[in-house]
């Protein structure tokens, strides 16, 4: 009984995925096209073309909810995302058919060099970043954690550069070295903390925090428990 | 067989004995105010004394336990608490078992108007021999100062202090090649628009204020710009670029330093758009050799790194 | 027992009647009181944990390759400094406890003295005969800025590098003589010649804890020597007699106590709260840089300066006379010692008062020295506040420009509103003690 039930839950998921698929172009008219125009050419004024975007960068704007955006003059930040997951696949593809985009790419980081990466974060991605990826400000715009960045979203966005973030080539960040990137950015997620509570890897600022409201505070207690009146 | 006795016996002494009252001189009044026992405080202190024994100990088995995960936060609760607990029994010591005094004292005298004098006398009586008392005085401290300045001298072989110009040589000269941080020279053609680069001299060191890059291609014409990385406010390193994916709606290109945040505009010549610098950001001349690569085609444009009195200001 | 030691001492030292009236020795009953007790024993367990650091640390910033058990840095060029440090936080048993304990010792120590100031300050504890005192304790303070910033500098790491980058900038900025100085200091051109690792790492180990030690006897001597203040609490609390507990037995356990309470509070720290997690920063090199690089937080208001000050060099013709950093890093700094320093004097010009003072005021009762001091405390504060402004955007989501724009302006009006509105509170609760103390049946 369950078992069937759950078969039909399946095949009615898959059946809705493959009408979504062809629904790409729908679903681009109706959550896109008002900034960045029926043919993806962009609208002066309002949000770039996407005729080079491709499948990367639309799965990567759309993946972190960056895309739709409200509001087209905002700083785009990570949301939640709008789509289903085969709805997300039919308006990647949609897009990367738009014009000649770069695919998505799969880093394989989980055997690569983090000693390399780290390297390589510290030159091109901790003066915004911050160096163990908690995210940062640069004049006008903030800096986003890395901590909720997919492997695959950290190769997208140093490959593409999304909003204020240069771009990395192949010519620059090699796909070798990208893979080293990304395997430092996820032991940034978890490093050692062998210290203890980690203060979210912020460095002096909480830790003065911690001085004051946790250090400072409970010796002031312990003061007036100490010098309470002797008449009383 | 008598000593294990002797030996128990001693501990249940030492256990449950009452400290017999005032065996010693009884003609002697009391300094210390008189209170009641509180058997009730003890028993805690004593509790809390074995604690902090117990954390102790254990501080000493988590440093001998090699492979324990954690072994810092282990160590530091077992030693925390133990000075924890110890402070618990001092506070149960003080508010319980010592007696509550409130005892007044007077002040030390302000001043002591006669030894004051007597002070002066001496030191004015010392002197009535001398005839020239303000020549001497006025010679001796002029000695002593030159013998102070004299012990003072040394400390100019700390440094370089008057050489100066040491500030003003970087190791770039026309013709040298920039290098990235893998030592390759870097060719004009692989410097992209919308990314930006670190690029150091060719056979010279890196750790020097003058020798980081940082370069950038700006859209045509300009093509490609390369700015000392070293902040003219502060010193750190301005690795940061931001550059617009759509220039309509998003700010434009700068270079920023992420200490105060001094913004710079390398279409401008490295003009501050915003922050405290004070300067702009000194740019180097590039050239392309006939291999494709960069080359310096000069010295910078201004003085490298944080501004001195003199400096010029482009 | 008792009685053979007591003999044994005063037969050789003949210190018998010292003893017995430093035991009788009064001490006034307020918490308030034993702030700089807090200070004061965070200054001993840095001595001991820093002199355990001594043991592991390498004082030189010449290159080395890392190769241990932190695997991130497998292979970097590392300075010898920072590589010793990583060496004691990995594979030192305890190592790490003894640094990060120190490392919170530091950051406490100067947050108990700036509480021990701000009683001492509000009360006018610090008027004549205890001006000299206040005095040797602001120099204590200044001593310790300084000390916390060469202990955060030596360990080389990457904010280790910023930090002195911006020291080394502020030096340079003093007009006329900056770049001499400079030089003089660091020996060469940022980031230096090889000396300057061992004279930071002197000056840090012996130098100002010794200048400290010599500040810090001196100020007890002369308490000692002139007595705790009081507040009037009670007829039998005058200008002539103090009243309170006596050392020995009544002081002894609380400030015991107070000393294992602090020690406790810095090892549950240093085993519990990770602090400057050095592997993660990276070492320095004078072209890296990170966002939100931070000094520990006594030095936040010096960032705070920096970061609000517009962005000018005054200048002659085309030439630089005072560069930016200045006014931030060298001319806030001494204007707040100067403030501070001056400020019992300026007090006894103005006040018209030259008397002795062993009784304290409560903040209301001076209302101008509280508005002014709530004043002053209030513009250090915002500027304190401001160099935190970046993270408080990435946080809050509050424009740093804007920021930067509202700090600049509140530095400028909020401490005379603060003036104003102290003033005010301090005379209405004045007024109402009177109301009523003279009202009937109360």
């Amino acid at each position: 009984m369950t078992r069937s039930l759950f078969v039909s839950l399946l095949s009615a998921l898959a059946l809705s995925g493959t009408a979504h698929a062809a629904d790409g172009k729908s679903l681009y008219a109706a959550n896109c096209s008002r900034c960045h125009g029926a043919l993806g050419n962009g609208l002066p004024g309002l949000a770039p073309s996407l005729r080079d975007a491709g499948a990367l960068g639309a799965d990567f704007y759309l993946r972190t909810g960056y895309m739709p955006l409200d509001d087209p003059q905002t700083h785009p930040s990570r949301t939640r995302v709008l789509f289903s997951e085969p709805e997300l696949r039919a308006l990647v593809r949609y897009v990367a058919s738009l014009g000649n985009g770069p695919p998505i790419p799969h880093p394989r980081w989980r055997d690569a060099n983090v000693a390399a990466g780290l390297t390589l974060f510290t030159g091109h991605c901790a003066g915004c970043h911050q160096i163990v990826a908690r995210g940062g400000y640069v004049t006008g715009a903030r800096v986003p954690a890395l901590g909720r960045a997919t492997p695959t979203q950290i190769a997208e966005a140093v490959r593409q550069g999304p909003y204020l973030l240069p771009r990395f080539s192949p010519k620059a960040i090699s796909d070798r070295q990208l893979d080293d990137l990304v395997a430092y950015v996820q032991y940034a997620k978890h490093p050692d903390d062998r210290g203890g509570w980690a203060l979210g890897h912020l460095g002096p600022w909480p830790e003065g925090m911690v001085t004051w409201l946790l250090a400072a505070s409970a010796l002031v207690g312990v003061c007036t428990l100490l010098a309470r009146r002797v008449r009383s | 067989m008598t000593r294990v006795k002797d030996f128990l016996i001693a501990a249940v002494v030492l256990a449950f004995g009452r400290r017999r009252p005032s065996r010693a001189r009884p003609a002697a009044p009391r300094v210390v105010s008189a209170g009641t026992p509180d058997r009730r405080a003890e028993n805690v202190v004593l509790g809390l004394f074995a604690a902090a024994a117990l954390c102790a100990a254990a501080f000493i088995a988590f440093y001998a336990l090699d492979r324990l995960g954690s072994q810092t936060q282990w160590l530091g609760l077992a030693r925390g608490l133990s000075f924890a607990l110890l402070a618990v029994a001092c506070m149960v010591i003080a508010r319980r078992l010592v007696v509550a005094e409130e005892n007044a004292h007077p002040y030390p005298e302000p001043e002591h108007p006669d030894e004051q004098q007597t002070i002066e006398q001496i030191v004015e009586e010392s002197g009535s021999r001398f005839t020239r008392r303000k020549l001497i005085v006025l010679a001796g401290s002029g000695a002593v100062g030159t013998l102070g300045l004299a012990a003072l001298t040394p400390a100019a072989s700390l440094g370089p202090a008057l050489d100066t110009e040491q500030l003003d040589r970087t190791p770039w000269r026309r013709g040298r090649r920039l290098v990235d941080d893998a030592g390759q020279p870097i060719a004009a053609a692989d410097i992209e628009e919308e990314s930006f680069y670190t690029a150091y001299p060719e056979g010279a060191s890196r750790e020097l204020l003058g020798s980081p890059l940082v370069v950038v291609r700006l859209p045509k014409p300009r093509g490609i710009v390369a700015f000392s990385k070293i902040c003219t406010h502060a010193g750190c390193a301005v690795s940061l670029y931001r550059k617009p994916t759509f220039a309509q709606t998003e700010p434009r290109p700068a270079l920023v330093c992420p200490c105060h945040y001094s913004t710079f505009d390398p279409a401008d010549g490295g003009k501050v758009l915003f922050g405290p610098a004070g300067r702009p950001l000194p740019q180097l001349p590039l050239f392309v050799d006939g291999d494709g690569n960069l080359r310096a085609a000069g010295g910078f444009t201004g003085r490298i790194g944080p501004s001195w009195s003199g400096v010029r200001q482009r | 027992m008792i009685r053979g030691l007591v003999r044994f001492v005063d037969q050789r030292s003949g210190g018998a009647p010292f003893v017995r009236k430093a035991l009788r020795y009064v001490f006034p009953d307020h918490w308030s009181f034993l702030l700089g007790e807090v200070a004061l024993y965070c200054f001993m367990l840095l001595v001991a944990t820093g002199v355990y650091l001594t043991l592991f640390f390498d004082d030189s910033r010449s290159a080395t390759t890392y190769h241990g058990p932190y695997e991130p840095l497998d292979g970097a060029t590392v300075s010898r400094a920072y590589a010793s440090v990583l060496h004691l936080s990995f594979q030192v048993k305890a190592g790490l406890l003894m640094r990060q304990t120190h490392h919170w010792a530091a950051n406490l120590f100067i947050a108990a003295i700036v509480l021990h100031m701000l009683r001492v300050f509000f009360t006018g504890a610090f008027r004549k005969p205890r001006d000299l005192i206040y005095l040797l304790g602001l120099g204590m303070l200044f001593s310790a800025f300084l000390e916390g910033y060469l202990g955060y500098s030596l360990v080389d790491d990457l904010l280790s590098g910023m930090g002195l980058a911006i020291g080394y900038s502020v030096a340079m900025s003093i007009p006329v003589v900056g770049a001499y100085l400079a030089m003089l200091i660091w020996g060469g051109p940022f980031p230096g010649s090889a000396d300057f690792w061992p004279r930071m790492y002197i000056a840090h180990v012996l130098i100002l804890p010794l200048v400290i030690a010599t500040l810090l006897a001196l100020h007890l001597t002369l308490v000692a020597a002139r007595h705790h203040t009081q507040f009037r609490e009670s007829p039998r609390t005058t200008e002539r007699q103090v009243v309170g507990v006596p050392t020995f037995p009544g002081q002894a356990p609380r400030s015991i106590g107070l000393m294992l309470a602090v020690f406790a509070v810095l090892f549950l720290l240093g085993g519990l709260v990770q602090i400057n997690p050095v592997w993660l920063w990276g070492p320095y090199h004078v072209g890296d840089a990170t966002n939100g690089a931070q000094p520990d937080w006594y030095l936040g208001w010096l960032i705070g300066g920096l970061r609000l000050m517009p962005g000018f060099d005054v200048t002659i013709g085309h030439y630089t006379l005072i560069p930016n950093p200045f006014w931030g890093g060298v001319a806030f700094p001494l204007a707040v010692l100067l403030v501070l320093a001056l400020w019992p004097w300026a007090e006894r010009k103005v006040a018209g008062d030259d008397a002795f003072h062993n009784l304290l005021e409560r903040p209301r009762d001076n209302p101008w020295r509280t508005a002014l001091g709530a004043a002053f405390v209030t513009w250090v504060f915002l500027i304190f506040v401001s160099g935190s402004g970046d993270r408080i955007d990435v946080w809050l989501g509050i424009d740093y420009v804007a920021q930067v724009w509202v700090y600049r302006i509140a530095a400028l009006v909020l401490p005379v509103a603060v003036f104003f509105v102290t003033r005010r509170v301090c005379r209405e609760l004045v007024a109402w003690e009177v109301l009523r103390r003279d009202m009937p049946g109360s």
